[in-house]
């Protein structure tokens, strides 16, 4: 019996893989992660392979370390494969070549996405496969869900027969994410596909004293060539034996596979190559256009490593005159890319080879599509057909993009569409707090599973993580689904928030007489003219059926909260007839039981109450004949913003990127900062209002912002001529400030309203206890006045940095941000740092930033929250790699202080001119304050002046790096992920090399950017993805690892345990002339706190407060003065660790799942924060060589 | 000395029994009890309301930023089953049932009447020998008359006795306008007990953080006169056991509430400051104290002082109370 289950391309991958294998190595990488996260949690729970053993799942320091795992498990015989993708693919690459080398049977399981180039894009193309492809790994590729679930199987099969080792590789996100309804791969069917004595021919190559052998030699130029030479048997049967394998397949299942497979007419003369997802959609445009008598194919390429000409012939009709080869990868200045290269060759040779039915050589085109999971629609690959008929068709074109500079891009009209009548299409817009998209999974699924209907669903994410948009893509109809693009002919379309009226066109994709939901709290006689005044007269226009519910109300009143994600679910299955209704009312309980059940009774309850309550609450609007809406959807960025960033930025923010063209793009990936300040995302319900009169102006609110929103200002009082009526003012209480007038001002569009400035502030009202010196109150009203307010606190000049003293962080917080409204979860346990990095050093800092959470909210287009102060200074900043921060961050180091010293050189070989006085000022100039920078920026001036219009070489040189006498703050800045596994050995060269970096690890304790897997940070019992089971051993304690070297200062701080201390840390950090690492802890949503209670700061104080994280500054100067250089800034612990673990998810979930393990590990955390608690006390109190003993603690002033 | 007594229709060895703690959470600590000589042990709560709580902030937990975000579309890994409801609590009366000899009773606290019945049901399915219904409840509500706060209880009672076949006592706090009715009712809707009292958090201020202490006060020996008399006065009224808790320290204070009446005295202060190897000390003070006073057996003082067994009745009345106001002089 057929058993057909709804899942994404990763999991059904992933299905097949752990019963097959025995071992995998991984590591995480968008969009594969899941494929690895799936076996480790099957691991955990115990599922077995077909041969009846739990597989051993291994994480690894990265994907080049997971790779070293696989070689080294395949040479001793296990079955054995992992899961990758783009960067995590090359840095497979070196044992890939030594794993094919040796014929080693395994499969590579790659969700195939972009590499990194100009910019990081998380999204697939195949720009990382073809970068393996001189590996001698055969290769793969799946188009579809069903396909990857099967591929995998075959790939599995014909690998141990062949011994050629496959890469196995389908579309990131389109296929990885996309889910759907397929037919499972039975056990049956992969024992029988899995040939036994292969895997035990296998066991008996592989490694083993009783029977010794050695691999891995060093060869001479004697015999490497010949040896090379040897394993060519191999490769020319792997095609074969693929066939074999997946005929034998279709046999099992029904699903006939080819090497290289051709759909469409018989006799084409037009055909289109491809491989991947596309090939779904060009089948399903290439059948569209053949039924209205077309004569076109599509030639799927399946195998396209070892490259088999004569199928390659053989696939085509005898009648084909053109073909266009479309790559989804790029490689800059070669003839063409791969895919159409070997195609090129493989038709020259095999038609003079005669093989296959052609006559003659057709006509080949080469074409570039979908970068980036760019959109690639039936309208496109008719474009490419069109092309090729043409007169003078375009070669090595590109599709999909208007290129306006090189002209290679085809046109094409996007009016065509080949979606069928009888396919229901539906789109959602939500928030991803809402649940929307869970609740369109499970409809996916109960669609899917109970009616004979296909399924699919794809899903388009925020690259934001505070206020996070989702757009779902649905579709069920009664055949296979093979619309591999998003939906554009929409019959039903749901806003799940109201607030997207003012933000997106929802209903340009709706068809004529399409169904419009909108959750709202208005009724069905007031929500007309709430409408803007394009969407009222699509409405008209299309005839479209609207209906309203306020799915808030409904959610609320069943203890629901905000998620509505039940109550709209509901109202698509009562308006989308996709089953009858009564039926589908029960699927959602039924389904409702089975995904809540496993959270208790009461959390069914209330999702089954809001089902009941939903359709009482759902009314049609009658739709007027006339518009009467007089407003429009506003432009997405602030009127202030320049035109050129509104003409690019602002077209990306407002979802118009597709729409660019290459003209509006650098050339070389450089972008402007501060743009983030142009968006004004208007998320937060309530936001923090100041109370002067309670206020204690000790800086901690805007301290702990993780947005930036409140900003502090000290200010003459004649700034306040012109102050909107309701600017709050006080003075200043510092004495410093004295006569100074004193503002905070909250940023209201931007606050994410996350909390956490109210709950750190310490000031109460004296009548009402509740109320602190800065409270919550609803946005709505305060917008425009608070608006005013900012955009005069704004003009209001900052406060000279020499007048700051910046110990002390109520003076602090006065010096400007240079990091601002960045896409970070609102509540961020990690961006305060960052803040108060770029407050002190932001004018004067480069920055290199590690991949990751921070890459992603300080560089994710269409913003940057980087940002200039009013002389136009900032930080500069990059992104390299996940694996190479440090080593980057250290260029910069070598490469400023290189030219520093030869702007050094030049002047002293100039002095003469400029004058031995000047000449030694800039030299010599002490900066290590706000007024020595200050002095030296004049010097630097003055210095510029004189040279310019001096022609001599000498001259010209030195105004080129002139700026570099400025001193430099280096910042190599990353999370755990980067600074504890992957990036680790070079932190620990880069620490050792003496240099002047700085280096700063915000400790969230797990990769957070890829949705929190386990890292070395992680500590002990903690659940995280490769620990679903709690992690086992304790956290490495990198401190005193980079304490060793004696030369490095270290410190670790968490800004909600004691604020002055991490501000002396930076402080200390950033004077030391050699390398520096604060370990930063980073409350973050992976520990399963409730962020929008703003209780990060707190969590952070009872992190340092039960001893489970320690406050030190390690400070190399100290031992030189003869004092002990470790001062622990930590008082003895004042709770037990277990009080601390039980507030936070991520460990209290264990004592719900493995309670006894939970109590065990509970146990070991406390015995391990009081060693470590013993062992820092008692390193803090030794006596120095030859100095005095110094106290165990100290206090930060 | 014979010490035996008679609560809920257990015969237990002696009448001191460890009220519901944190310290009856371990097992270990219960053997304890046991070596030293307790009667039965009386197990923590279980609170519906906390459980409820606990299943909603996990699924709020899980469910935290996910879906949103294409890199992360969890933060969890998926664990297919949690141990979510009283399931734990169920355990701990199984694994305490196993690992010692005593009578055990198990407490709860529910919030709706279908909760209180539910968990009723599956204490007694996981072996308990007797349940302790601990209506913690303070009416805040304004509109909520005497009548229906005191019917909530007698539902509650009823509910769950109609539901289980073995004992349940109930916990009741002295703030009924009265106390005497209020015992009866629950007498007659048939408690096998009555533990008096419970004592209610009580909140403080703290002067310098201006807000609200949530610390917890052990009792005071002062606090055992509350229960002594309403014992005294129950004592022989009702058919339910008596069962004296809140300020027993003491032998004395052990002697005392069996004066008066009751069936047994629950520690709870002392045994956390102490640990539970008073229980062998206050129990030797008894035996001591009773042999010295030529006392055949503990059951035969048992009301002896009780108001309706004592010389002078009214002296458990409201009149003396006065009268001691009247009379009482600064001791300057």
């Amino acid at each position: 019996m057929k058993n057909f289950m709804t899942l994404d391309g990763n999991e059904a991958v992933a299905y097949v893989a752990y019963r097959c294998n025995e071992v995998m190595g991984i590591y995480p990488i968008t969009p594969s992660s899941n494929m690895g996260e799936w076996c480790d949690q099957w691991a955990s729970e115990g599922v077995r392979n077909l041969w009846g053993t739990i597989p051993s799942v291994v994480e690894m320091q990265s994907e080049a370390g997971a790779a070293g795992t696989v070689h080294g498990a395949l040479q001793t015989g296990a079955l054995t494969c992992t899961f990758t993708a783009s960067q995590g693919l090359l840095l497979k690459i070196p044992n890939m070549f030594k794993i094919a080398g040796e014929l080693t049977p395994t499969v590579f399981h790659i969700s195939a996405r972009c590499l990194a180039t100009h910019a990081l894009s998380i999204f697939g193309d195949h720009s990382d496969v073809m970068a393996a492809r001189m590996t001698g790994f055969a290769m793969l590729s799946s188009c579809s869900v069903q396909e990857a679930m099967d591929f995998a199987l075959i790939a599995q099969a014909t690998t141990l027969e062949a011994r050629v080792p496959f890469l196995h590789f389908f579309d990131g996100f389109r296929t990885s994410h996309e889910v759907c309804k397929i037919e499972v791969v039975s056990e049956e069917t992969m024992r029988a596909m899995i040939d036994e004595d292969l895997v035990i021919a296998h066991r008996m190559r592989a490694m083993n004293p009783d029977r010794p052998v050695l691999r891995g030699t060093a060869q001479n130029p004697d015999v490497f060539f010949q040896a090379r030479e040897a394993c060519n048997p191999f490769y020319f049967k792997c095609a074969d034996i693929t066939q074999k394998a997946m005929d034998k397949f279709a046999g099992l299942t029904g699903r006939q596979y080819r090497l290289f497979q051709y759909e469409g007419a018989p006799d084409a003369t037009n055909v289109i190559v491809l491989m991947g997802s596309a090939c779904e959609t060009a089948h399903e445009t290439v059948d569209f256009l053949n039924a209205r008598g077309g004569k076109y194919g599509v030639l799927k390429v399946r195998l396209f490593r070892p490259f088999d000409v004569r199928r390659l012939c053989e696939a085509l009709p005898a009648t084909v005159k053109v073909v266009s080869v479309m790559d989804r990868t790029k490689e800059p200045g070669a003839l063409g890319e791969p895919l159409y290269l070997d195609i090129l060759a493989g038709l020259s040779e095999g038609v003079a080879a005669g093989f296959g039915a052609l006559k003659t050589m057709p006509r080949v085109l080469a074409g570039r599509y979908g970068l980036s999971s760019k959109e690639f629609t039936p309208a496109m690959i008719k474009a490419v057909f069109d092309n090729a008929e043409a007169a003078q068709p375009k070669n090595h074109f590109t599709v999909g993009i208007e290129d306006d500079v090189t002209h290679l891009s085809l046109k094409y009209d996007p009016e065509f569409s080949t979606e069928g009548e009888n396919v229901v299409r539906a789109m959602f817009y939500g928030l991803g707090s809402d649940g929307t998209v869970g609740a369109n999974k499970n409809s996916i699924k109960i669609i899917g599973e109970s009616t004979g209907n296909f399924a699919q669903g794809y899903f388009v994410y925020d690259s934001k993580k505070a206020g996070a948009v989702t757009v779902s893509h649905l579709r069920f109809g009664p055949s296979q689904i093979r619309s591999t693009y998003l939906v554009n002919r929409a019959n039903f379309v749901a806003c799940h928030q109201p607030v997207f009226l003012e933000r997106y066109d929802m209903l340009q994709p709706l068809v004529p007489g399409g169904t419009f939901l909108l959750n709202t709290p208005y009724s069905k006689d007031e929500i007309w003219d709430r409408l803007p005044q394009p969407m009222q007269a699509q409405m008209i226009a299309k005839k479209i059926k609207f209906y309203v519910i306020d799915a808030i109300k409904v959610a609320r009143a069943t203890g629901m909260g905000s998620r509505i994600n039940t109550v709209m679910q509901t109202c698509f299955f009562a308006l989308a007839n996709v089953l009858p209704r009564e039926e589908a009312i029960e699927q959602i309980k039924y389904s409702i039981k089975k995904t809540y059940g496993r959270k208790g009774e009461d959390v069914v309850k209330k999702n089954i109450e809001a089902v009941d309550h939903t359709l009482a609450n759902l009314f049609e609007v009658k739709v007027p004949d006339r518009v009467t809406s007089s407003f429009g959807i506003p432009d997405p960025f602030t009127a202030d913003a320049p035109n050129r960033i509104k003409e690019t930025l602002g077209k990306i923010y407002g979802g118009l990127g597709e729409y660019l063209p290459v003209s509006a793009f650098p050339c070389d990936g450089t972008f402007p900062t501060a743009t983030a300040q142009y968006e004004k995302r208007n998320l937060a319900l309530e936001i923090p209002v100041w109370d002067p009169k309670t206020c204690i102006q000790c800086g901690k609110c805007a301290a702990v912002c993780p947005h930036a929103c409140i900003r502090i200002k000290a200010y003459d009082a004649k700034e306040l001529a012109g102050a909107p009526a309701t600017f709050k003012s006080t003075d200043a209480r510092a004495p410093e400030w004295k006569g100074l007038k004193y503002t905070i001002q909250v940023a209201p569009e931007d606050c994410t309203g996350c909390v956490l400035c109210v709950d750190v502030c310490p000031a109460k009202n004296k009548t009402e206890a509740k109320l602190k010196a800065i409270n919550m109150q609803p946005q709505a009203p305060l917008r425009a006045p608070e608006r005013e307010n900012w955009n005069f606190f704004l003009k209001i000049p900052d406060l000279d940095r020499r007048r700051v003293k910046v110990t002390q962080l109520r003076q602090q917080q006065a010096m400007r941000p240079l990091f601002e409204f960045s896409g970070a979860c609102a509540g961020c346990g990690e961006t305060p740092y960052l803040k108060m990095l770029t407050q002190l050093f932001g004018d004067r800092a480069v920055i290199g930033n590690a991949t990751g959470c921070s890459s992603i909210y300080g560089g994710n287009l269409p913003t940057t929250p980087y940002c200039v102060d009013h002389n136009g200074r900032g930080p500069t900043w990059n992104n390299s790699l996940f694996e190479d921060n440090a080593e980057f961050g250290l260029g910069f180091r070598v490469s400023i202080d290189k030219q520093r010293e030869f702007a050094c050189e030049l002047l002293k070989k100039l002095a003469p001119k400029l004058g031995d006085d000047f000449v030694n000022a800039l030299i010599h100039a002490d900066q290590r304050d706000e007024a020595g920078i200050y002095e030296q920026r004049e010097r630097v001036a003055a210095l510029k002046q004189k040279l310019t219009g001096d022609s001599s070489s000498d001259a010209k040189m030195l105004l080129g790096v002139a700026d570099q006498l400025v001193r430099r703050s280096v910042w190599i800045i990353g999370g755990d992920g980067w600074a504890y596994d992957i990036g680790y050995g070079g932190l620990d060269h880069v620490i050792a090399s003496g240099r002047d970096v700085n280096i700063l690890v915000m400790d969230t304790e797990v990769y957070s950017n890829t949705g929190g897997q386990m890292s070395k940070a992680t500590p002990v019992g903690a659940v995280a993805k490769f620990a679903a089971g709690g992690k086992p051993v304790g956290k490495k304690d990198l401190g005193l690892i980079a304490m060793s070297y004696g030369t490095v200062y270290v410190a670790s701080v968490a800004m909600g345990a004691k604020d002055e201390h991490t501000l002396r840390a930076f402080l200390e950090a950033e004077s030391y002339p050699g390398p520096s690492i604060i370990i930063a802890y980073s409350h973050c949503i992976a520990h399963g706190i409730s962020l929008d209670t703003g209780v990060g700061m707190r969590q952070q104080k009872a992190a340092v407060d039960s001893g489970q994280w320690l406050l030190y500054r390690y400070d190399p100067r100290r031992a030189a003065a003869g004092e002990n250089p470790l001062q622990l800034d930590s008082p003895a612990a004042k709770m037990k660790v277990a009080d601390f673990m039980m507030s936070e998810n991520r460990f209290k979930m264990l004592t719900k799942s493995r309670p006894e393990d939970a109590k065990r590990f509970f146990e070991k955390a406390q015995h391990d924060a009081e060693a470590r608690w013993q062992l820092y006390t008692y390193l803090a109190a030794r006596r120095p060589a030859g100095g005095a003993t110094v106290p165990v603690t100290t206090t930060a002033a | 000395m014979d010490l035996t007594t008679t609560y809920l229709g257990l015969k237990l060895t002696s009448p001191l029994v460890p009220s519901a703690s944190p310290l009856t959470r371990e097992l270990d600590e219960l053997k304890r009890a046991e070596d030293a000589g307790a009667g039965a042990v009386v197990l923590p709560s279980v609170f519906e309301e906390q459980i409820v709580r606990e299943a909603a902030e996990l699924d709020i937990a899980l469910a935290q930023g996910t879906e949103s975000f294409a890199e992360a579309l969890s933060y969890f890994p998926q664990v297919s089953e949690f141990r979510i409801g009283p399931d734990e609590y169920l355990e701990h009366i199984t694994k305490a049932k196993a690992a010692v000899k005593l009578p055990v009773i198990a407490s709860l606290n529910g919030t709706s009447l279908g909760g209180w019945t539910e968990y009723a049901r599956q204490i007694e399915q996981a072996g308990a020998d007797a349940l302790e219904l601990n209506i913690y409840y303070i009416p805040t509500d304004p509109d909520l008359t005497a009548l229906e706060v005191e019917n909530t209880y007698l539902e509650i009672l009823k509910a769950v006795k109609a539901a289980v076949k073995f004992p349940v006592s109930v916990k009741l706090s002295p703030f009924f306008s009265n106390m005497a009715n209020m015992a009866r009712k629950l007498d007659q809707a048939g408690a096998n007990g009555l533990v008096l009292f419970n004592r209610f958090y009580q909140p403080d201020i703290d002067l310098e953080t201006l807000e609200v202490e949530h610390s917890l006060l052990l009792s005071t020996p002062q606090a055992r006169r509350l229960p002594l008399r309403w014992i005294a006065l129950l004592y022989g009224r009702v058919a339910a056991s008596l069962a004296a808790t809140s300020g027993i320290h003491t032998a004395y204070d052990v002697l005392k509430v069996t004066m008066a009446g009751a069936d047994v005295a629950m520690l709870c202060s002392v045994l956390l400051r102490k640990g539970m190897g008073q229980i062998a000390v206050i129990q030797k003070e008894m035996t001591q104290w009773l042999e010295e006073h030529e006392y055949e057996s503990l059951a035969q003082m048992k009301g002896s002082l009780s108001q309706k067994n004592c010389p002078e009745p009214s002296a458990f009345e409201r009149a003396q109370y006065m009268r001691i106001l009247t009379t009482y002089k600064l001791a300057i």
